[in-house]
């Protein structure tokens, strides 16, 4: 019997996404993000350090409209970063891992991030 | 290094389309996936128009009804049709389950069926399991003792200590969640999975079992144990309604219990 053409069955291509699942590939992205982001605040801190004309530029840049976008991101990840890292927490204290806790500990890190996001820029803006 | 795309031997071709016979009129259609070895060709989905009216409630009786009727080939497994063999897994409407206890009208629009995913493909909706089964081999899943046995009754268990096999024993160990588990996709070959780490908690926290530290031991590892992320796909789609992220959870746990004795 030949084995070693057999196809492999599908699976992300197939795979209904499940909040659980969506919110646990977020928090990798975002965690990359953040990581990224930081490139930015470094760029700022630097900025702040050679004098008022380096400072003034990467202020610029900041808040251009691109600049605004990539904060306003950056923004929100820092959030939902912080407050899904916390129910990652309260699962490894053997808490919320029931589905019923999984689901709403979920929707309430997504409301929260927004929430917490829209109170940052309003207090900004 | 995961690869998120399927093989250039796997990827999906149009299959053929089989017509509801005449003056049906509460039609569904299934649309499988079909893999032949011997004709040297790619998987296909394949399409079936049936008549529920004269179809068994379940996802299974319209699988057995298009093999019996329509097309002999298609090849899958099942025995017992109610839900204890665990040899109808399928990946139906984009997560796992059995055919045997999924009823067709819990389906809106057409009735998607694969193969458990990410695993190889023996034929249409069989997948190879001989790994799945080493891997459970390799947490030795049977009662390991050291004090020898009382010569003239079983080893007992309180009632207290017997509710916490609870939840655990009942497995039948039909890889719905393993096969859901994206970790499991990307790591198999090293990480356990959901299915065997329910179980090797079933043998961790039995009154009886006496190597409790060789069981940790053993898991004590950055693939076998902790490439579980709690994405939880494994506690929603297993079809007994266990909860292997939860008993995973607690193994770490029972991890962190020792060392800091």
């Amino acid at each position: 019997m030949v084995t070693d053409n057999r196809p492999l069955s599908p699976h992300l291509q197939v795979y209904r996404p499940q909040l659980t699942s969506v919110t646990s590939i977020l928090h990798r992205f975002t965690g990359m993000f953040l990581s990224l982001g930081m490139v930015a605040v470094v760029a700022w801190l630097v900025g702040l350090a050679a004098g008022p004309g380096a400072f003034d530029m990467v202020n610029g840049w900041l808040s251009s409209p691109l600049g605004l976008i990539v904060l306003l991101l950056w923004t929100l990840s820092l959030f939902y970063h912080l407050f899904n890292g916390i129910r990652h927490l309260l699962w490894d204290a053997g808490w919320l891992l029931e589905l019923k806790g999984a689901y709403a500990s979920g929707w309430t890190v997504l409301v929260l991030t927004v929430v917490l996001t829209a109170i940052v820029w309003g207090g900004l803006l | 290094m995961a690869e998120f795309r399927l093989p250039k031997n796997s990827r999906i071709s149009k299959g053929r389309h089989h017509a509801a016979p005449e003056g049906a009129k509460n039609i569904k259609t299934f649309r499988i996936y079909r893999w032949e070895p011997d004709s040297g060709e790619k998987p296909r989905i394949d399409s079936f128009d049936i008549d529920l009216d004269d179809c068994g409630p379940m996802v299974l009786d319209a699988v057995i009804k298009i093999k019996n009727e329509i097309d002999p080939t298609l090849t899958f497994r099942r025995s017992c049709r109610e839900g204890i063999c665990g040899s109808c897994a399928f990946n139906i409407d984009g997560t796992n389950t059995l055919a045997c206890t999924k009823g067709i009208d819990e389906i809106s629009g057409d009735v998607k069926i694969y193969p458990l995913p990410h695993m190889p493909v023996v034929k249409d909706l069989v997948p190879d399991l001989t790994h799945f089964y080493a891997q459970y081999a390799s947490i030795r899943p049977w009662l390991r003792t050291q004090s020898p046995a009382p010569p003239d009754k079983e080893r007992l268990q309180s009632p207290e200590d017997r509710k916490h096999i609870d939840g655990l024993y009942e497995c039948i160990l039909c890889a719905c969640c393993s096969t859901a588990c994206p970790s499991y996709w990307w790591n198999g070959d090293r990480y356990l999975g959901p299915a065997i780490l329910l179980q090797a908690y079933r043998w961790l926290v039995d009154s009886r079992d006496e190597a409790t530290g060789e069981r940790l031991d053993q898991l004590e590892d950055p693939f076998r144990l902790y490439r579980c992320h709690t994405i939880m796909n494994c506690t929603r789609t297993c079809p007994k309604g266990l909860n292997p992220a939860k008993a995973i959870a607690e193994i770490k746990k029972m991890m962190l219990a020792r060392r800091s004795l």
